[in-house]
């Protein structure tokens, strides 16, 4: 079937704003979003930028915002998006258009690459590492619970694609605030029963551009590709600085 | 502007081999990460199966039984010595990264959980083992988030979007890398005493793969163009079970946890092939059960074409064991085919995973060709060739190999670099790679790249894939062989400065016709079966002339071979059962 990509492009050498360009391309339903991109680069036009690397879901490399929500174009199939006939499942009559526009929240830096770097200081400064609470044992490994193991298994599972970072409605408004992927490296150590857990961490989750600006809308959540319960990690962890906090009589960074 | 930077030591590549290393290095030497990628996104993150380890956490077992099975699995290829080390060394590796806070999935008692895979065995083959050290089916993921994450911890100096393009070398000495920034379009030149190439795969050179897209061979392309000849390249591994026409990797994990493959006739067929180890077989064997299927018309189609499949069938699994032991895999499933793998099988066909050649290495990750020592020059992970895997690598033996061979060359780099001068390396370091690129702008009209990669891809695939045969590798050399001259012609359209990825990949495609071209003569010199290399016209494994590793070097579109002899001090070759 053919489709039509309408591609939001931006090249700051060249450019003053944002463009739309359209382009055909024969696809099957069950190729990837990613497939036609690469069709185009490599047949079309050379000069689209997007970056791409694993082809399935893992790598992190390809958000965009498709069709106005966030997702990976690896992981994104044609038959996801376009309607078709339940008979003969081909596409509709007319050729179905599929709107690509790069994240947000993140400067563009050509077509549909943004700038990471602000995203990626966010989530270094959450000390997304392993700070041991007891020292090395002297052969073999730490014992954890299966139990224990499960109780941060979701935050391990982070891509840092940086989709529920564009689709967070908070970042539209306050561009400080840590953003849901960084909380979710810190969920990562702060459940790990191995960890030194919440209080490394807290000089940066506990302040007004922490935790606290989240208002729970459920975006990150919906928009991971990984499906990571983004939303209740963000809750959990608030939860554990009240309760931190509550311990010691003081208040935290949201009560002051 | 060209940057003229120095250091003591360059590590290029930021996956699991790379990043190790760079943890080591990186306590006294100014070390410098350059990667093309963001570190993250390296194809370590990729590997599911697990890292494989004598830990004896569900059972007894032994390094030394790892070891045998790592050179009986490579069909006695192997160097004995290293796969030694390897093996023995795995245990504290593992242990080494659990306590740097990996997640491994863990037993009731605890400990690290462990499951079986193909060609890991106790007592030298009497039954499969429990070895595999696993954390889900995103063992790969935990790794190189792990790493990635203490190196952000040790403040290690990182080069995001950096492709290496040229290496500068004086002699047998090395004295730096040439780069390009993605983000300014410019070169730049790094000086280093030591360079240590980690790059990753070359699947790219086939249709159907399981390698990401930036798995373009890098590193030894380049040193293959410096002169520097590359090691058993013919030894390719194809992995049985990837999802039919996409190649995306369905971990042997799901075998260690039950599953089985079956033919149009519901056969469990790996029954013949391998009687004691079944599904676990080494994956060369697997392979070669699944196209003896398909070629007999007993492929889910039944058109005896190469690229017919089979079933791999978890489904009298359960549900449980599918969402908790393989549950990325389910998504895959259910994402690509819409297949639910805990109630229907899923369609699976060999996909081009692992190249056991690569850039020869010593024990220490010093480029060794058995002639020459290239000073200051390291390779460590699937880029290098140690050679641990021989002419076939089992499963979860790649992870083993980045950590405890990339943690050698990082801490041979250390000590090296405290002795070595400082090189001499400046701008016009750079002309080779500048000429280079200029060629390409200034061409007007010319090719894409698409229809090239493409050919390519299909030729490979066809004529030096599972089973092969004289004829076809000639022709598939020939065929690279013009395609190298059409590459002349292919233009770059993109003549923007800043984020120019279609200039990069041109670079990349060139590599990978080298590498094809590399890989189609090795595998047409050598007159015998062994392992993955596998030929019609020589179905027997002669150890007489062939116990010797390839050796081949690029000249101009000629590939000259030589030998270096194997180490099997410690067991004598046999036949190989399962
Ligand atoms: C799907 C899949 C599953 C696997 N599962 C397992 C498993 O369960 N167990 C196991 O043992 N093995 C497994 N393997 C194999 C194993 O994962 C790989 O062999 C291994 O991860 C390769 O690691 P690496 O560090 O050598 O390279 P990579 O992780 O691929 O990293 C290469 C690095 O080099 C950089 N680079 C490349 N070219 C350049 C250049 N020109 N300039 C600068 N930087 C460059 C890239 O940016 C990247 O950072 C699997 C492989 C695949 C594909
Ligand atoms: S939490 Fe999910 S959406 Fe956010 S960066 Fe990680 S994987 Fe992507
Ligand atoms: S290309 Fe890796 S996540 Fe899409």
């Amino acid at each position: 079937m053919n489709v039509t990509l309408a591609i939001k492009r931006f090249n700051p050498e060249t450019d003053s704003e944002p463009r739309i360009q359209n382009y055909t391309v024969e696809v099957q339903p069950t190729d990837r979003i990613l497939d036609a991109l690469i069709n185009i680069t490599q047949n079309q036009d050379g000069t689209l930028g997007y970056r791409r690397s694993c082809a399935h879901g893992v790598c992190g490399s390809d958000a965009m915002r498709i069709n106005g929500k966030e997702k990976l174009a690896c992981k994104t199939l044609f038959q996801d998006l376009v309607d078709q006939n339940p008979e003969t499942g081909n596409a509709a009559a007319a050729p179905a258009t599929i709107e690509i526009e790069p994240l947000r929240h993140m400067a563009v830096q050509k077509d549909l690459m943004v700038d990471q770097g602000p995203f990626f200081a966010k989530f270094r400064a959450v000390k997304p590492y392993f700070v041991p609470a007891a020292a090395t044992p002297e052969r073999g490994e730490y014992i954890q619970s299966p139990e224990e193991r499960e109780l941060f298994d979701e935050a391990t599972k982070c891509i840092n694609c940086a989709a529920c970072y564009s689709a967070c409605p908070i970042l539209d408004k306050n561009p400080d605030f840590i953003g849901p992927q960084a909380i979710v490296n810190a969920a990562r150590f702060i459940f790990d029963s191995r960890d030194a857990g919440l209080e490394p961490r807290l000089d940066v989750l506990d302040t007004k551009d922490g935790v606290w600006p989240c208002e729970s809308h459920f975006e990150c959540t919906r928009v991971c590709p990984r499906d990571i319960k983004i939303t209740k990690l963000i809750n959990f962890t608030k939860r554990e600085i009240k309760k931190y906090r509550a311990a010691r009589g003081e208040e935290t960074a949201e009560q002051k | 502007m060209i940057l003229v930077q120095e250091f003591d030591a360059i590590i290029v590549g930021a996956g699991g081999a790379g990043l190790y290393a760079a943890l080591e290095a990186s306590t006294t030497a100014r070390t410098a990460v350059v990667s093309k990628l963001y570190p993250q996104r390296s194809h370590t993150g990729a590997a599911q199966g697990g890292i494989g380890a004598a830990l004896g956490n569900v059972e007894e077992d032994s390094p030394e039984w790892h070891a045998f099975d790592t050179v009986k699995g490579g069909d006695y290829l192997v160097d004995q010595q290293a796969a030694r080390i390897l093996a023995e060394d795995a245990v504290r590796a593992v242990y080494d990264l659990e306590n740097r806070g990996l997640p491994f999935s863990r037993l009731p008692d605890g400990k690290i959980a462990q499951r079986r895979f193909g060609g890991h065995t106790h007592h030298f083959g009497e039954g499969p083992v429990h070895r595999s050290c696993y954390a889900a089916d995103r063992t790969g993921h935990m790794i190189l988030q792990t790493l990635y994450q203490q190196c952000v911890k040790n403040d290690v100096q990182f080069f995001d979007e950096y492709q290496v393009v040229d290496l500068l070398l004086e002699g047998t000495t090395v004295r730096g890398v040439v780069l390009f920034e993605l983000k300014t379009g410019e070169l730049h030149v790094f000086r280093a005493k030591a360079v240590l190439f980690a790059t990753g795969g070359t699947g790219r050179m086939f249709k159907i793969t399981s390698n990401a897209i930036s798995n373009t061979g890098d590193g030894p392309a380049i040193l293959a163009r410096a002169g520097i000849p590359m090691e058993d390249m013919e030894f390719y591994q194809f992995h049985p079970t990837g999802i039919l026409g996409m190649g995306i990797l369905i971990t042997e994990g799901v075998r260690g946890e039950g599953g089985i493959l079956k033919n149009s006739k519901g056969e469990h067929f790996m029954e013949t092939y391998a009687p004691t180890m079944l599904d676990l077989a080494p994956r060369d064997m697997v392979s070669r059960a699944i196209m003896t299927e398909v070629l007999a018309g007993r492929g889910i189609r039944g058109d005896r074409k190469i690229d017919d499949y089979v079933w791999l069938d978890a489904s009298h699994l359960g549900r449980d064991v599918v969402e908790q032991k393989i549950p990325d895999i389910a998504d895959f499933c259910r994402t690509y085919l819409g297949v639910d793998p805990a109630e229907k099988p899923m369609p699976v066909q060999p996909t081009a995973h692992y190249a056991m050649g690569g850039i020869p290495t010593d024990v220490d990750g010093r480029v060794d060709t058995g002639k020459v020592v290239y000073e200051g020059l390291y390779a460590a992970g699937e880029a290098a060739c140690v050679s641990v895997h021989g002419a076939n690598r089992l499963g979860t033996n790649s992870l083993v190999d980045l950590i405890v061979y990339g943690r050698r060359a990082g801490r041979h780099i250390a000590e090296y670099v405290k002795n070595a001068s400082s090189p001499a390396a400046g701008e016009a370091d750079a002309d080779r790679a500048r000429e280079q690129l200029q060629r390409l702008r200034n061409r007007k009209g010319g090719r894409h790249v698409g229809p090239i990669m493409e050919r390519m891809q299909e030729v490979m695939m066809e004529k030096v894939g599972v089973y092969r045969e004289q004829k076809e590798m000639e022709a598939a050399a020939a065929d690279v062989r013009k395609l190298r001259e059409e590459f002349q012609e292919v233009a770059v359209q993109d003549h923007g400065a800043g984020f120019n990825s279609e200039v990069l990949q041109i670079m990349e495609l060139e590599n990978l016709l080298d590498l094809s071209l590399i890989t189609a003569e090795s595998a047409a010199n050598r007159t015998e079966s062994r392992g993955a290399h596998s030929r019609k016209d020589f179905p027997e494994r002669d150890d007489e002339t062939w116990l010797r590793h390839t050796m081949a070097t690029l000249k101009g579109d000629q590939v000259v071979i030589d030998y270096k002899p194997v180490d099997v001090s410690i067991w004598e070759p046999k036949p190989r059962t399962y």
